[in-house]
This record gives C-alpha cells, sequence and structure tokens, in this order.
C-alpha cells in the first residue's frame, strides 16, 4: 500500500495497548475467564498471520494451514505424553535426561513418569512442519491458481487422515493429558486459572512479536519481491528475483509459524484433537484473511481475533464451520479485496498527499 | 567487443519454428534493433536471451558467459535487463516500489535481515530508495513516485518500466517494443532517453516495430522474418536491402 503507514513499531505499540485495555476490562467486568478464549485466540492468530504473509503478499493460496499447525501440535503432544519412565536404567535416557531433553513429572496415580521436555517438542515440531512444507513446496508451488489450490488441499487431507488413522496418535480421539509448557521459570503455558492472566500475556505478547518481525519483512526488500511476484511474476523474475525460491521460503515460513501455534496452544488447552487437522480449519484460516483483505497483517489480524474469539465463545453455535464457509463465499462474491479493508482506504486516501501530476514541479 | 553474441540458436514450438538458427552480435556501447514483421520470432528471441525459455539448439553469450537455459534471475544478476511488451508493472505498488524492485539483484538484504530491520538493511534501503528516484528523475517521471502504477497513463507506465530496469544497473538493456502504444511525442522522448542510457555507456537491444525510431537511434539492424536473419547491417544498408524491403517494408 502507497503512501501514509504508521511505522511497525507503533503499531505494534497501539496493540500492546489494546491487549492490556482488554484485559484490564475483563477484569473490571468479572469476566476474566474470557481470556481463556482469548489466550486460545492469540495462538489460532499466530496461524493466519502466516497465511496473510503466504496469501496476502506472495499471492500463494494454501488450504493445507490446518495441517502444518496440526503436525506441531501432534508432535507436541505425542512427544510430552509418552512415557519413558521404562528406560529410566538406559544410557541413552539418563544422557537425555542429564541434557535436559526429558522431564519426568508426577503421574495421576502419586508415580512419576518421564516424557520429553516441551522445548524439545516445540523445536522438532517446528521442524518437521518446516521440513514437509518444504518438501511439499518444492514441486506444489510451481502450480499457480486452482491446482495450488487443490494440491495444498490435497495435503491438508492427507494430514487430517493420517491423523484420525493412527492410533498412536489417538485417532478420532486425540490426545489428552498434555502436560504445560515451561515457558519461563514459574510462567508455565498451560490451562489453570491461576497462570490464565500471565498465559494471554504470553499469547499476544507473541502476536505482537510476530506482527513485528512480519511487518518489518513486508516493508523491506523480501516483502518488496513477495508483492512483485503477486503483482506480475516474470517480471519480478526478470528484475532478479528468485521466484520459486522465495515461494517456498514463504510457503515454509508460513507453515513454521502454523506449527509453534499448534505447539503452544495444545500445551495450553492440554490435548489436541483431529479436528484442528481438518480441511475445515484451513478454510477457516483462508476465511480470516480474505476478510481481514489480501496484504494487510493487521487486517488478517483483526479479522482473526474477532471471528475467532466469537467463534471460541460458541457465538456460531453448531454452525461454526458453516459461518465460516458464508464468510468466505460472501467475501469472495462481494469485495476480494477483503471487507476490513475499504474504510481504511477511503480514509488514509483522504488524509495522504496527491500524487503531482508531471509538469506540476517535483 | 561483442558484449552478446548469439550463435545459432533455434526454437520450435510445436510444428512452428519460431526462431530458426539466427546468430548475431551486439557491440559494447551500441544499440542494435531487432526488426521483423509480427510472429517473425522477435518477443520468442528475447525470451531465449534473457533466460525465459531454452533454445533448443545454440549458444548465447554474454560478456564471455554462456548463459542460454538459465533462469531469468541468474542472467539479470549478470547483468542483463528487460522491459515486456505488454507493460508488466505490479500494478498495486507504488511507481517507487516498482523502480526499486529493479534494485532487487544489485542488493542483498535477506528474509531475516528484513524481519529485524537490521542496521545493514536499512541503510541499503536508503541506498535503495535513492538510487531508484535517481532514475525516475532520469527519465523525468519523479513526480509520479507516489502513485500506484496501475493508476499511471500508459506513457508514464512506460516510463516507469524503464527506470525499473536501468535501476538494476544493467551492462545490458532489452527492450521489447518499447514505443508500442506511444504517440508520436512520447516517441520522440523515447529516442531521445535510449540515446542518453547508451551515453550512460549502458548497451541496447531492441525490438521494435516503429521504424522511424529504430532508423534514428540504432547503431545495427538486423531483419529476422519467420524466424530466420534475413539481415545485418547499418540502419542505410537495410533500408536498401532488397529482400528486407519486400517482406517487411513493402508490406506497409
Amino acid at each position: 500500500m502507497a503512501g501514509f503507514r504508521l511505522p511497525a513499531p507503533a503499531r505494534v505499540a497501539l496493540l500492546a495497548v489494546l491487549v492490556v485495555a482488554v484485559q484490564l476490562a475483563t477484569q473490571a467486568s468479572g469476566k476474566g475467564f474470557y481470556l481463556t478464549q482469548l489466550t486460545m485466540t492469540a495462538y489460532y492468530a499466530l496461524a493466519v498471520l502466516g497465511l496473510s504473509l503466504l496469501m496476502g503478499y506472495a499471492g500463494q493460496i494454501s488450504l493445507g494451514q490446518a495441517g502444518f499447525f496440526a503436525i506441531g501440535g501432534y508432535t507436541a503432544a505425542f512427544l510430552s505424553t509418552v512415557d519413558l519412565s521404562a528406560g529410566r536404567g538406559g544410557a541413552g535416557v539418563a544422557l537425555a535426561t542429564r541434557l535436559g531433553l526429558l522431564l519426568s513429572r508426577p503421574d495421576l496415580y502419586g508415580g512419576t513418569t518421564l516424557g520429553v521436555n516441551p522445548w524439545v517438542g516445540l523445536v522438532l515440531g517446528v521442524a518437521l512442519a518446516a521440513g514437509v512444507a518444504f518438501a511439499v513446496g518444492v514441486p506444489v508451488l510451481r502450480l499457480r491458481g486452482h491446482y495450488l489450490a487443490m494440491a495444498t488441499l490435497a495435503f491438508g487431507t492427507i494430514v487430517s487422515a493420517v491423523v484420525v488413522g493412527t492410533q498412536r496418535l489417538g485417532a478420532a480421539d486425540g490426545i489428552s493429558g498434555v502436560p504445560p509448557f515451561p515457558f519461563l521459570p514459574g510462567l508455565r503455558i498451560g490451562g489453570g486459572g491461576a497462570d490464565r492472566v500471565a498465559n494471554y500475556y504470553v499469547a499476544w505478547g507473541l502476536v505482537g512479536l510476530a506482527m513485528l518481525l512480519l511487518g518489518n519483512l513486508v516493508g523491506s526488500r523480501t516483502g518488496r519481491a513477495l508483492r512483485a511476484i503477486h503483482g506480475a511474476e516474470d517480471a519480478a523474475r526478470a528484475m532478479g528475483v528468485d521466484a520459486a525460491r522465495l515461494k517456498v521460503r514463504v510457503f515454509v515460513l508460513a507453515a513454521a509459524m502454523a506449527a509453534a501455534a499448534g505447539v503452544l496452544l495444545t500445551h495450553y488447552v492440554g490435548g489436541i484433537g483431529p479436528s484442528e487437522s481438518s480441511v475445515m480449519k484451513s478454510v477457516r484460516y483462508v476465511a480470516m484473511v480474505a476478510v481481514g483483505g489480501m496484504g494487510s497483517l493487521w487486517g488478517a489480524l483483526s479479522a482473526a481475533a474477532v471471528l475467532e474469539f466469537l467463534s471460541l465463545r460458541g457465538v456460531f453455535g453448531a454452525h461454526d464451520d458453516a459461518v465460516f464457509g458464508g464468510i468466505l463465499l460472501l467475501v469472495m462474491l462481494f469485495s476480494p479485496d477483503g471487507i476490513l479493508k475499504i474504510p481504511a482506504r477511503g480514509l488514509l486516501e483522504r488524509l495522504r498527499p496527491r500524487p503531482a501530476r508531471p509538469g506540476e514541479g517535483s | 567487443m561483442n558484449l552478446l553474441e548469439v550463435i545459432g540458436i533455434s526454437k520450435r514450438f510445436g510444428g512452428v519454428q519460431a526462431v530458426k538458427d539466427v546468430s548475431f552480435r551486439v557491440r559494447k556501447g551500441a544499440v542494435k534493433a531487432v526488426i521483423g514483421p509480427n510472429g517473425a520470432g522477435k518477443t520468442t528471441l528475447f525470451d531465449l536471451l534473457s533466460g525465459f525459455r531454452a533454445p533448443d539448439e545454440g549458444t548465447v553469450r554474454f560478456q564471455d558467459r554462456e548463459i542460454q537455459g538459465r533462469p531469468p534471475h541468474e542472467v539479470a544478476a549478470l547483468g542483463l535487463s528487460r522491459t515486456f511488451q505488454n507493460l508488466k508493472l505490479f500494478g498495486h505498488m507504488t511507481a517507487l516500489e516498482n523502480v526499486m524492485v529493479g534494485r532487487h539483484v544489485r542488493s542483498r538484504a535477506g528474509m531475516l535481515a528484513g524481519m529485524l530491520s537490521s542496521p545493514a538493511a536499512r541503510r541499503e534501503e536508503r541506498e535503495i530508495e535513492a538510487r531508484a528516484r535517481a532514475e525516475m528523475a532520469f527519465l523525468g517521471v519523479e513526480a509520479l513516485a507516489g502513485a500506484p502504477a496501475g493508476s499511471l497513463a500508459y506513457g508514464q507506465q512506460r516510463a516507469v518500466e524503464l527506470a525499473r530496469a536501468l535501476c538494476a544497473e544493467p551492462t545490458l538493456l532489452l527492450l521489447d517494443e518499447p514505443a508500442a502504444g506511444l504517440n508520436m511525442r512520447e516517441t520522440g522522448a523515447l529516442a531521445e532517453q535510449v540515446l542518453r542510457i547508451r551515453d550512460r555507456g549502458v548497451t541496447v537491444l531492441l525490438v521494435e516495430h516503429d521504424m522511424s525510431l529504430v532508423m534514428r537511434i540504432s547503431d545495427e539492424v538486423a531483419v529476422l522474418c519467420f524466424g530466420e536473419k534475413i539481415a545485418d547491417a547499418d540502419p542505410r544498408s537495410v533500408q536498401r536491402n532488397p529482400e528486407v524491403v519486400r517482406v517487411y517494408l513493402g508490406e506497409d
């Protein structure tokens, strides 16, 4: 977008003020329990932001974002709930424990279980998603338009089918009993009322960090190249942009963000189910990016914050998926540029000095 | 000294021989034109030179490197910059941003540096913008910097596209029908701009329909007809070449 815009740090500061205000408002009105859904919303927003970069800036659609979210979430859930205490005598387990890769924790029956340190799960979950994204992205991102949409849809379907069909991943029940994530000393990402406020700030702090980094990125040389690919790929290539490589890198980045979000959300809510990998979740992410407007990280964030929160509060009832499908349909029909962007654009246009015509001096 | 040497390149699409055993040279510092009737293979030739298509046979030697079959971004990095017959601007970006993309090949800040907005990346970004503004000023379109490229008049878009190609600081500039869609006054300005670009030391190879423009600015003219080269000489000789007159000039 041309013309006037707040620099990324100023926008992030604005976001911080808003986040604090919402927390204070929930406290003052005795609705502290809203923070649970608001925290979950923040993690989903991370996945949406990655997709916004891919779709809105690079112009590459993906209907597989939920697949990457699930890869992260299931990796975290599997590793942190697997019990390795039977191998306690072994040298490998002892070494891994010494290195901090394994953590023991009390189980329900007063004993202890030995599971993988959630930090290891985070690293492995993100790495696995990034690796899969690279392997899928290299061939698939050569496709365009509908073909890319269908290929990523097929990928999402595969992840979903694998998850539902794998007993070790809990099949249709998913994995529960996922322990909290030891984020900082004394601060764990997990459910439980005591940590609710802290968790809210951690989650939205991560969103703020993502907005800062991605905001910088889209305004940089790389961001310009991404938008150029979206605008006219041939011309971008003629200007020295390695379009194929850049698209894959953004695809991997988007997948890594979704996976990280999946890991943290899984620890926060204490489990993950196959619905997180479903194609309807991917459609929902696409709908949020579309509502926020292509090429607008802040639009995508706003759409995700509002719609996801309403959805988690159960406002859409049993028709949740239908609502998101409907939203996507309506946006595509009536305002493919997004609905949040229109008033903002009109306003900015009025504030911005009009470009001088040639001959009017410079 | 030859900056570009094309040796026996051919390209076939199904049953159509678009370019057939074409050879020619472009001297460093010269303005060379390739002309020919519609369908003569001119745009295909440009695509072969700039990496958008690989020739079936033949060699393209640019600054003593063989570049045939290399992808466009690598060719661009070697110093070959091009424009397109059907303007390919990034319509939703400003004119300035369009021109700044031209600098991609001469800058290096990566994804991580961009995310962290490192001091080096910010410094480079300022250099990119200054260079882009200078190129726009060179072509007299600096006042359009903030305008969305898609909103510009056709002639202005041509100039922005040219500024974008120049911003890459090319050694060889390929212009694909730069006068298409321009009125007489704009074509005159273009002729003068091409000569000023040459005077900066940039070698220019253009494909063009507008004969008066070609004759006015070119040091050498090659003529293509049905994918084959039928003449290659200075503009006066080409104009007098009976075969050229028959297949091309005679048509008008």
